[in-house]
């Protein structure tokens, strides 16, 4: 039978084919590489992808808009906040909406969060796999901090939907500074620590210096972007080339690497998560504290209900705490104004025949979140790399089309040519400092 | 380099190839033809214009009323900081174009998920395989004219590696 792949027509008779992954405890998920080898020396490599491949983009396009965000999520599942933004944020261009002040400002806190727990699931897997088990563990434990912020916001540790089209879901949990400072605190001990364990590490320094190294042009041509791209010394950061949010009006520095190797990548995560913490606390401050909820006794929502079949209900009706957070008196501040982009307020809904209706005609099928006709492109700057979303619109509630630009997707194309003619403990350290996220490269 | 000095330089580099130029939400949009790409794209990457980032390559499938698959480019050029989206359309029933490979590295694995998904046969392209289905996949699942959901048969157990 004729060999399907391409290693194994071209391998030379008397060298060893071997696998590693798809099952592996290196492979990050499920990637898996073909190795021709000359005993330890690697003569060709071919990476085959698609292990975790779940027909993301199908999906989208029989989901509508507001129901696909939840998809979003689950691609790449250690900052899913970035995604979810990159996704609402293309629809918003599309619209022509713009998020209120507020949201965007705590927006930019959950990109900031979700980019230093993604650098750390990063750093901390390929610490670990080059045998420092501590650094694991340090991490860990600092992304804990940095997860204890967002779950106590959205209600979820990584798959939130929080970011909605037109604002944020809910507004901040009442305790978010403490959670916050306790977080930043933790995250810069920790990162304290992992310079003096790995930074003149001669172990690390050994399996990451001069290792992987790629250059400029090639780095340009695989068309990197992120912390990769950077390592080699190009200053490209979304945030500062197409600036979104509000992130024209902090300060922040864009770290670059010099040689683009695996220790330069590691490099610029770690002073990448510094930047991050920076921002972390200039938006904390940026964000006023939320006002009291209006006074007055509220109300149950049974007894509300029961209430408005008699008459017009003014009372304040207390909500369920699965929405603390999204009161009718805060949305102002979370969502954008149009009523065909978020979501009405739920006191109305349950008390009032015209909240009813707006409530069918935003979830009914067919109605709801309808962008113009046309195709858009956007992206934002994700945990490595540049996110894109590109939608094509024909005017329904559904997606004609929808295609995901994974970043990681561009920087695992170029493995092979990493690894080729290095050593096969090589390949651990490279593939690590890629950060490759299955849910993302495979969609 | 303004938009219009832009539009002219681009039409006088590649006179018949473009077909038509639009605007999209600020990005600008050539519309090239099918069998002119790869040269139009090999002249975008060297100055002036600059082009030297291959962002982002996917496909539409227009099969509901027009019968055509849409190529859609995204390049980036890091010295201007711009985008530009190149479209070309090609039939649905035998899409054939040529590969950008050579050209850029990372073409190699997006022509391969496009052909995977589309059907489209890139031209001269060294390894032109599925990419995130497998070797047995029945149809290409980003069609329109593939269902959401749809079984796939069944494939005996390799023993050969």
């Amino acid at each position: 039978m004729e060999p399907l792949t391409r290693i194994q027509r071209e391998a030379r008779p008397e060298s060893m084919l071997i696998n590693m992954g798809p099952s592996h405890p290196a492979m990050h998920g499920t990637l898996r590489i073909m190795l021709e080898l000359d005993a330890e020396k690697i003569l060709n490599a071919e990476c085959e992808i698609g292990y975790l491949h779940r027909g993301f983009e199908k999906t989208c396009e029989n989901k509508t808009y507001f129901n696909l965000l939840i998809y979003t999520d689950r691609l790449n599942y250690v900052s899913p906040l970035i995604n979810n933004l990159g996704y609402v944020m293309t629809v918003e261009k599309m619209m022509g909406v713009t998020a209120p002040e507020r949201a965007q400002l705590i927006r930019v806190l959950m990109s900031e969060l979700s980019r230093v727990s993604d650098h750390l699931t990063c750093l901390a897997a390929m610490a670990m796999e080059n045998g420092a088990f501590t650094v694991f563990l340090y991490m860990m434990k600092a992304r804990e901090f940095i997860w204890d912020v967002i779950e106590f916001t959205t209600g979820a540790r990584m798959t939130t939907s929080y970011i909605r089209i037109g604002g944020v879901r809910a507004d901040l949990h009442p305790d978010w500074r403490g959670s916050l400072a306790t977080a930043v605190r933790e995250t810069r001990k920790v990162l304290k620590d992992v310079s003096g364990l790995l930074d003149k590490n001669s172990i690390f320094l050994g399996r990451t210096r001069g290792v992987g190294v790629m250059s400029k042009e090639d780095a340009l041509s695989y068309g990197w972007t992120g912390p990769c791209l950077r390592s080699t010394g190009i200053p490209y950061d979304v945030r500062k080339a197409h600036p979104y949010l509000v992130y024209d009006r902090l300060q922040f520095e864009v770290p670059v690497g010099e040689c683009g190797d695996n220790y330069d990548r590691y490099s610029v995560r770690m002073r990448e998560m510094e930047q991050s913490l920076r921002l972390l606390e200039q938006v904390a401050a940026l964000i006023p504290d939320a006002a009291p909820l209006g006074g007055g006794p509220a109300i149950e929502p049974a007894e509300a209900l029961a209430r408005s079949r008699l008459q017009r209900a003014d009372e304040r009706v207390r909500l369920s705490p699965n929405l603390e957070g999204s009161e009718k008196e805060r949305l102002p501040g979370l969502t954008a104004p149009d009523p065909l982009v978020g979501v009405p307020a739920k006191e109305d809904t349950y008390t009032t025949m015209e909240g009813l209706i707006s409530h069918f005609l935003f979830f009914m099928s067919g109605k709801g979140i309808r962008p113009p006709k046309g195709d858009v492109y956007f992206s934002v700057e994700g945990g490595n790399g540049e996110v894109g979303f590109y939608i094509v619109s024909d005017g329904t509630d559904k997606p004609y089309r929808l295609h995901l630009r994974a970043p990681c997707f561009h920087i695992v194309s170029a493995l092979e040519q990493l690894i080729k003619g290095r050593f096969v403990a090589d390949v651990i350290p490279t593939f690590g400092s890629m950060n490759m996220i299955g849910g993302e490269l495979d969609r | 380099m303004g938009q219009e000095i832009l539009i002219e330089a681009i039409r006088a580099k590649l006179g018949p190839a473009v077909e038509g130029i639009a605007d999209s939400y600020g990005d600008l949009v050539l519309i090239l033809r099918p069998e002119a790409v790869r040269s139009a794209l090999a002249a975008l990457r060297e100055m002036p214009f600059d082009y030297a980032v291959l962002l982002d390559l996917t496909c539409v499938d227009f099969a509901a009323g027009q019968g055509r698959l849409e190529l859609v480019y995204h390049l980036y050029s890091l010295s201007r900081n711009v985008r530009l989206r190149l479209k070309a359309s090609l039939p649905a029933a035998d899409p054939a174009v040529e590969t950008l490979v050579g050209l850029w590295k990372n073409a190699e694995w997006l022509e391969r998920e496009v052909f995977d998904m589309f059907g489209v046969r890139f031209e001269g392209h060294p390894y032109l395989r599925r990419l995130l289905t497998y070797e047995g996949f029945e149809g290409h699942p980003l069609r329109k004219t593939y269902p959401w959901r749809l079984g796939q048969p069944r494939l005996p157990l390799k023993d050969d590696v």
